[in-house]
């Protein structure tokens, strides 16, 4: 009976068992313990975890809140979750209530969730060296002012978020003053507003990922020293809507990435020193809008397929490089067949400048006079920025 | 007038240029689809092409034919057949064939390409619809400009100027308005003006049906709203219909004055 304090014992949870409450076991139960939660149906809200557990349930079983408010709160270190079915958390006007909120710890482990009709998902608050893995998350939010996120981190620091599949929240993943994140493999469909968006997160790596159909894409904002590597964005349409949207970043470098259907691919503003590399813009509205105050920037090596617009710019200065990109509307030659058109392209049309001067012009879309006069600017630039070109387009389409 | 429109008609179905213009839509269909197979995308290429070409061969046409059947015309006139029946009915036959020639030509590639199958096929009635309307507008108004010049070079060059003039000049004097009183609200400004140039309304009408109109951005929306309402569309067509009906009634009276 003396060694029951120091050896970790197995607690088994079921309806009809001795422990029939989560809450109860978890209150009887010693540090580094498991309980095994048993298939089954479990009435509970707000039970807290204080001590380092790990919690696995066995088929799925199911921890019903009934609406009541938040269902797992873990506030001690080294908590695993693992294999639950959580549904009805409790929406609150005042309170972020969240199917799984992990508190200040550190090397908690949530993985194997399916986590339903949600308000918040999990949310990790001033939490670290974490892992949340393969999550599905399934919300059925329709307003923004009544739903929430599906993974949130705020002030957390070295976390892995992978393989999780969010779909239906508010925003998929959100991430304020979080640094050191890394974002991989995960998939984040038809969110309210963003798929994925970062505020004041600084040196995060996200790779892998796909964001689609989100009603607004993907925001990145106020950041520095962001890596986006090998993600697809698709089908993020709508009169607001961007595959991704970058605000005040600094110094990220962005490759690989397939940028397929979004009414604006990327939107920049106030965006310095970025490098994108290897990037395909496919049949967007617009591939890249540059909004403002962007400098430094290199565009190398990426491929704009059918886009109504390449780029498009609202100022007369340029300070940005365009080099070896393909792009499908150059019509240029290569006499000696380097692979590299002779003529410069003009990836800026004359419209563009002219919609982002006086919006209303828009109406003007697809009219032979606006074909006229764009391919009057291209043979003589006027208004457009004179630098503005890519002086070495590729002939071929890169691979 | 029935007898002069089936004559106009047969004499125009059996000329080698309906079938020229027939079998240009045929390909022109065939090559869009077997380019890229998705008949929305095609919708939105043929929209390009539609918008620009149907009121140029409508125009030409339309003068070509009535100095052409000039003599034909006065030998009508000398029989006791209505004045204004003689005109309609060729009015009515050249639109009529080069409507028809539209619609086989079109009609008929995306029939085979599935376009029962996809949700497309709103759009593409939309696109014929508008395509005939245009037809009977631009063959209309060169019907009008052929009668009131009696020189064939005037009445060529009037056509042309026309038609240059809605495609093309009428866009640049909008865009220009625009920028110069980009200071005021100009919503209610570009709806009407759009509304008033028949060849903008047609491409507005159909870019508002296709995915692209979210790139009109808070415009769009406000077109959105207009003409995405019953009403819109109502007013859309009864605009279509005012341009279709007042080159006739000018073409009757004309007729019915002028001194051959």
């Amino acid at each position: 009976m003396v060694c029951q304090g120091t050896w970790a014992k197995t607690w088994t949870i079921c309806p009809t068992c001795e422990h029939s409450s989560i809450k109860q076991t978890i209150q009887e139960a010693n540090a580094h313990d498991t309980l095994l939660i048993q298939k089954g149906t479990y009435r509970e809200f707000e039970i807290l975890v204080d001590k380092p557990l790990v919690i696995k349930g066995i088929n799925y079983p199911i921890v019903d809140g009934e609406k009541k408010g938040e269902i797992f709160r873990i506030t001690s270190d080294s908590v695993t979750l693992d294999g639950l079915f959580i549904i009805n958390v409790g929406v609150s006007y005042t309170k972020d209530n969240a199917a799984i909120r992990v508190v200040q710890s550190k090397n908690f482990s949530i993985q194997n969730m399916v986590l339903e009709q949600l308000f918040f998902g999990i949310y990790l608050e001033k939490s670290s060296h974490g892992k949340v893995y393969h999550n599905r998350i399934i919300g059925d939010a329709v307003d923004e002012y009544n739903s929430g996120n599906g993974i949130q981190l705020w002030y957390s620091s070295d976390v892995e978020v992978r393989k999780n599949h969010v779909q239906g929240t508010r925003d998929g993943i959100y991430l304020e003053f979080s640094d050191r994140i890394t974002i991989t493999d995960n998939v984040s469909m038809d969110n309210l507003r963003y798929g994925l968006h970062f505020m004041f997160s600084n040196n995060d790596i996200y790779t892998n990922n796909t964001f689609e159909n989100n009603g607004a894409g993907v925001a990145v904002m106020f950041s520095k020293f962001i890596t986006m590597k090998n993600n697809t964005f698709r089908k993020n349409w709508g009169t607001a809507a961007y595959g991704m949207l970058l605000k005040e970043i600094n110094d990220a470098e962005i490759s690989d990435n397939t940028f397929e259907e979004n009414t604006i691919g990327i939107n920049i503003e106030g965006s310095n020193r970025i490098k994108y590399i290897n990037n395909d813009f496919v049949g967007n509205g617009w591939a890249i809008r540059v909004v403002g105050a962007c400098y430094t920037n290199s565009f190398k090596g990426n491929n704009f397929l059918y886009n109504s617009f390449d780029i498009s710019y609202n100022s007369k200065l340029n300070d940005n490089v365009f080099e070896g990109n393909f792009w499908s509307s150059y019509t240029g030659y290569d006499l000696d067949k380097d692979g590299v058109g002779d003529v410069p392209y003009r990836p800026v049309k004359l419209f563009s400048y002219v919609v982002n001067r006086t919006p209303e012009t828009i109406v003007l879309l697809r009219s032979l006079f606006m074909d006229i006069i764009d391919f009057s600017e291209r043979v003589s630039p006027v208004f457009t920025p004179d630098n503005l070109k890519d002086a070495q387009p590729l002939m071929k389409i890169r691979p | 007038m029935l007898k002069i429109l089936k004559y106009s008609f047969y004499d125009l179905i059996r000329s080698r240029w309906s079938y020229v213009y027939f079998l240009f839509y045929l390909t022109l269909g065939f090559v869009l689809l077997f380019l890229n197979n998705d008949v929305s995308k095609a919708v939105i290429t043929m929209m390009n092409v539609i918008i620009v070409l149907i009121p140029l061969i409508g125009t030409i046409f339309g003068v070509m034919y009535y100095y052409n059947s000039r003599e034909f015309t006065e030998l009508l006139l000398a029989q006791p057949v209505k004045r204004s029946s003689i005109f309609l009915g060729q009015f009515f036959g050249v639109a009529g064939s080069l409507t028809l020639s539209l619609i086989l030509g079109l009609g008929i590639p995306f029939l085979l390409y599935g376009l029962m199958r996809s949700n497309a096929i709103f759009d593409f009635s939309l696109l014929l619809v508008t395509g005939a309307f245009l037809t009977f507008i631009f063959v209309g108004l060169s019907f009008l400009i052929a009668i009131s010049n009696e020189n064939k070079i005037k009445g060529f060059g009037y056509a042309v100027l026309l038609w240059l003039f809605l495609a093309v000049i009428y866009d640049g004097l909008f865009l220009m308005s625009l920028i110069v009183f980009e200071e005021y609200p100009l919503d209610t400004f570009s709806l009407i003006a759009t509304a008033l140039n028949p060849i903008d309304l047609s491409r507005i009408l159909i870019l508002l049906k296709l995915d692209i109109s979210a790139l009109l951005g808070y415009t769009g929306a406000i077109f959105k709203k207009f003409f995405g309402t019953q009403l819109g569309f109502v007013v859309s067509m009864a605009i279509l219909l005012f341009w279709t009906i007042w080159p006739v009634l000018g073409l009757r009276y004309k007729a019915n004055r002028k001194d051959f």
